[in-house]
């Protein structure tokens, strides 16, 4: 309970600070949010449910697509209608995921992750070809962001604050979700699935409606992936995006939730960051990557428990 | 369509295969001996063709250039496995990030060294024609792909059906446990395959550079088509491979031929499909 | 305090601080992954001319700062947004791909900062969507401009049906449209389309499919498409001659082609073997700097920083501010390498088209024969709208898989 009173307390730090900090800063700050967003979703399948997914770019994809598409298509999301936008987003990435899920959630293991590799491939896949709609590899640029209730989130600042509150939302629906008896169930099933079954569950109806909801935060996730970047292309949903996430969840720590949002900072970092300083920093980031995973297979967090969750 | 049509189009699906099948084959053996999900495989493939290119403008000799480069990357695949995925135990998911974080490693690693142009292996002029059989070119360098993948997969296919170790690495694949309770060296086969599936992928690299060239990307564009046919085909299975390969490679040609529009499923919705159905793959299993 | 207030006092601080006689460029271009070569010529041509004028621009000292866009549109807008906001540059420079094109320029829109497309082709950048970009100007050129010129050559030339393999993006539908529209404007018929995905290298399915009995095959290669495809064509037996877009036989992929290229045809509006003194005295200094025969990545983003060093030239060295740069920008009338360039009113290049050959000969003192581009025939002041006068160009739809239509493919 304490580790959830320290990251809001670090976000409460950086909220307070953000009028300060530079607009660059506040951009990166906001990329980082909107990254942990989508890594908490693959924290939910790997480091509570136990499933590798390579394809959860393609949920944030279709969030951000479908924003787009509202947007310069048919002019809805920029006034009061952004909220019902995040729904539909939401919903989009959920519908997805349900659908995908039917496929997916038959395999464990590697197959789940060449499954979603695959799912996510396919995605990429029409979002390239769907010229009409997609703008194929060109992309749909958004407009500019939605005002409503005097606030104008095409100013960086509030885009942030707002992004932030989406973030710790995101958090305490997730925390709650985890720490609940299907929360528990489902790291049963992680630990044991075959003891699981023995004692009743309906293993894949848990792990099935896990990878639905962790469609929904990636639409949700997606929506505002469209509004920070102003531009949505078919290299978001690319398998290398994916991978990304997936690597930002081991780094921070699985089975944490807030290891995602560590994980997002340090690569966001080391991305976008550390490579307008020095040239050689793909180095940085691949021996990060190696050293975790040798020396911490806790991630980040495991540093502050000494132990798994 | 006329028969030669479908003859050619057959011709270069099988050819395709073979070069698929010289991809795939390491990484099923090492999925099938360590249970590995090796991401550092396209890796390998690209490090080979970049070597063997170094090698072909250090000595002019392509033929020199196969088995060193092969060589080179088998070393460092032993390398890999020796110091960085021997300790992790045997798990399965923390090995896969391990390998990808060294794709990223050896990607930026081969752009510093060779630069990022797109950079193509020429073969000797000797396999650099077309022979005409019955009204149809068929390139030599195709003929070549398919003689060597098919003599790769029986000399595989041999090692693995008649010989001591071949026996040993089969047992290692059906039971670990049992094998090491008969003094099988498990640890040992493991290092050995994956050398051997880092060989495979470098002699592809430099196999295929002729072919799909040689340039930064390159490995995580065959990754994904690699991982295809070692899904369809079976995980571990290396009769799968083949079987994989000619079918990824036949259907990947026949889709874009006669239906462009689908270019981009042809290869991602048989594997969903055929997961879907059968998770451990066509030939494979759990 | 507010933080209105306090950027105020920092800006008063620096404006007195940043004096004239300082300019800011960034410079956008993928550093990694599968362009990083195309993004290291793009960063080369601009430093090689910076250096040639040891950082000075008529008074002005550059700072140049390099970002790597890795070739993806959200990488694209971070780093604009950085060398904007964080490092205050008066301008970007470059992106590669058409989709980083379209990535930073609502950001120069929302930033009012000048922004110099060096290479993205993307035709509507500067036609149908240009009013939303008033802070963008373009020094390289448009997909479809050099390939207008070379359809008509086609037809003028015999060739009467042709077959396009084009690489299916909307770089590859927009060279290939372009060419068509002149071809069958002028006669020529499009009999075929191919559209191979970008990135193929394997062309067995699609050259059985090439109906044989095309005069010529026009192709819109791309990097490893380049080089695969005049290979294979030759494997196959197939005899028909390649008429070639402007990256299917440019110098960036020519070294590593072989004899199969010689008598390819293309267009571009420049060639490495253009024999012209300011042309050979480029070529010559670039190769000796970076071992490697310029390309027109780097031939655009050398003529970019010419471009801008004219203009500041008119300053006298103190930036003009936004708008009066792209003003005094497409008032220029430069003598490039590339030759005579000016501008049109959608801030889009007018210059010479090249149409090239690949020949094996020595150019320029060097002793070994090698593969070249010769130019073989120039159109002069071609624009972005060919002959067909800005405003019915305007109104047909932007060129894509589907337009021009293909009428004659049965």
């Amino acid at each position: 309970m304490n580790r959830i009173a320290i990251l809001l307390g670090v976000l409460g730090i950086v909220a307070l600070l953000a009028p300060f900090a530079g607009p660059f800063v506040i951009l990166l700050l906001a990329h980082i949010l909107v990254l942990g967003i989508v890594a908490m979703s693959v924290d939910l399948l790997l480091g509570y449910t136990g499933l590798p997914s390579l394809g959860q770019a393609a949920y944030l994809g279709v969030g951000a697509y479908l924003t787009a598409i509202l947007a310069t298509k048919f002019g809805v999301g920029l006034g009061w209608d952004f909220w019902l936008v995040i729904a539909l987003g939401m919903a989009a990435g959920a519908a997805t995921a349900a659908f995908f899920g039917l496929f997916a959630i038959r395999a464990s293991g590697v197959y789940f992750l060449m499954i979603t590799l695959a799912l996510g491939m396919c995605v990429w896949g029409l979002a390239y070809r769907w010229n009409s709609l997609t703008g194929g590899d060109n992309g749909i640029n958004m407009r500019g962001r939605p005002s409503f209730a005097g606030m104008r989130l095409a100013d960086d600042l509030t885009f942030f604050y707002l992004v932030l509150a989406f973030f710790i939302a995101s958090f305490f629906a997730l925390h709650l979700l985890v720490s609940s008896p299907f929360g528990k169930s489902l790291v049963g099933i992680r630990e044991r699935e075959l003891r699981m079954r023995i004692l009743g569950y309906n293993t894949w109806l848990h792990k099935y409606i896990a990878f639905v909801i962790a469609g929904a935060f990636g639409g949700l996730a997606g929506v505002l992936w469209a509004h920070l970047n102003g531009i949505v292309s078919p290299s978001d949903v690319l398998l290398p995006a994916s991978v990304d996430v997936l690597l930002m969840v081991v780094l921070g720590g699985p089975g944490t939730l807030a290891g995602g949002l560590i994980g997002a900072g340090v690569v966001v970092f080391l991305r976008d960051y550390l490579a307008t300083v020095v040239p050689w920093w793909q180095y940085v980031l691949g021996t990060v990557y190696v050293l975790t995973i040798l020396y911490m297979p806790s991630g980040i967090m495991g540093l502050f428990k000494g132990g798994k969750a | 369509m006329d028969a030669k049509f479908w003859l050619i189009q057959i011709f270069n699906g099988v050819s395709y295969g073979a070069l698929l099948f010289l991809l795939a084959s390491g990484l099923t053996l090492i999925f099938g001996v360590m249970r590995i999900v090796n991401l550092s495989h396209g890796a390998y493939f690209l490090l080979g063709g970049y070597v063997a290119l170094t090698v072909i403008k250090a000595s002019g000799s392509w033929l020199l250039a196969i088995p060193i480069a092969a060589l080179a990357v088998a070393a460092i695949g032993l390398v890999m496995e020796r110091i960085f995925l021997r300790p992790l135990g045997f798990d399965p998911l923390r090995q896969v990030l391990l390998t990808v974080g060294f794709a990223f490693l050896f990607q930026q690693a081969a752009l510093d060294i060779w630069g990022g142009d797109n950079l193509i292996i020429q073969p000797p002029p000797t396999l650099s024609h077309s022979v005409v059989v019955g009204g149809l070119h068929l390139p030599i360098y195709r003929i070549f792909m398919i003689a060597l993948a098919a003599a790769i997969g029986l000399a595989l296919w041999f090692a693995m059906e008649r010989t001591r170790i071949g026996a040993m690495v089969r047992a290692t694949v059906d039971d670990a446990e049992m094998a090491r309770g008969v003094g099988i060296d498990t640890s040992r086969v493991s290092m050995f395959i994956f050398a051997l599936g880092a060989f495979l992928a470098a002699l592809g690299g430099v196999i295929g550079g002729a072919f799909l060239g040689v340039y930064p990307g390159l490995d995580f564009e065959v990754l994904p088509v690699a991982f295809a046919v070692v899904i369809i085909g079976g995980m571990g299975s290396l009769a799968g491979a083949a079987v994989g390969s000619m079918l990824v490679g036949l259907a990947d040609n026949f889709g874009k031929a006669l239906f462009p529009e689908v270019a981009y499923f042809s290869l991602y919705a048989p594997m969903v499909l055929i997961l879907a159905m059968k998770p451990t793959g066509l030939l494979g299993r759990e | 305090m507010n933080r209105k207030v306090f950027t105020a006092i920092a800006a008063l601080a620096l404006s007195t601080g940043t004096s004239a006689q300082e300019l800011k460029i960034g410079f956008l271009a993928p550093m990694t992954g599968i362009f990083a070569q195309i993004g290291k010529d793009m960063e080369n041509g601009f430093q090689m001319y910076l250096d040639e004028q040891k950082g000075n621009f008529a008074g002005a000292k550059v700072t140049f700062i390099v970002e790597d866009e890795e070739g993806k549109p959200p990488v694209g807008v971070r780093k604009a947004e950085k060398l904007a906001r964080q490092d205050n540059v008066q301008m970007l420079v470059g992106g590669l791909l058409a989709s980083t094109g379209y990535a930073i320029a609502p950001v120069s829109t929302r930033l009012k900062t000048v922004y110099v497309l060096s290479i993205a082709a993307a035709d509507d950048l500067t036609q149908r969507d240009l009013k939303e970009y008033p802070y963008i100007v373009r020094t390289s050129w448009s997909s479809s401009q050099p390939h207008h010129p070379l359809g008509k050559w086609a037809c003028e030339n015999g060739y009467k049906r042709v077959v396009t393999v084009g690489a299916d993006y909307a770089f590859g539908h927009e060279v290939a449209g372009g060419f068509q529209k002149a071809f069958e404007d002028c006669g020529g018929r499009v009999i075929q389309k191919i559209w191979p995905p970008l990135g193929t290298k394997d062309f067995g399915p699609y050259i059985p499919t090439i109906k044989r009995d095309a005069d010529a095959v026009f192709t819109v290669m791309v990097g490893p498409m380049a080089l695969q495809f005049p290979k294979q064509m030759q494997e196959a037996g197939i005899k028909t001659p390649l008429i070639g877009g402007g990256t299917s036989y440019d110098e960036f992929v020519l070294p590593s082609m072989g004899d199969e290229v010689l008598g390819h045809v293309s267009a571009l509006q420049y060639s490495a073997a253009l024999d012209t003194p300011k042309n050979r005295e480029f070529v010559r200094k670039y190769r000796e700097k970076y071992g490697k025969v310029p390309s027109y990545y780097s031939e655009s983003n050398y003529t970019t920083a010419q471009m801008i060093h004219e203009v500041m030239k008119q300053t006298k060295g103190r930036w003009p501010g936004p708008e009066k740069f792209i003003a005094a920008m497409t008032q220029l009338k430069l003598e490039a390498v590339r030759g005579p360039v000016r501008f049109d009113d959608m801030r889009n290049p007018i210059q010479n088209i090249y149409i090239k050959k690949v020949e094996k000969k020595r150019m320029f003192g060097y002793e070994k024969d090698e593969l070249w581009n010769t130019v073989i025939q120039t159109y002069p002041d071609v624009s972005q709208f060919w002959t067909y006068g800005k405003d019915a160009f305007l109104k047909q739809p932007v060129y894509s898989r589907d337009f021009p239509p293909c009428k004659y493919c049965n």
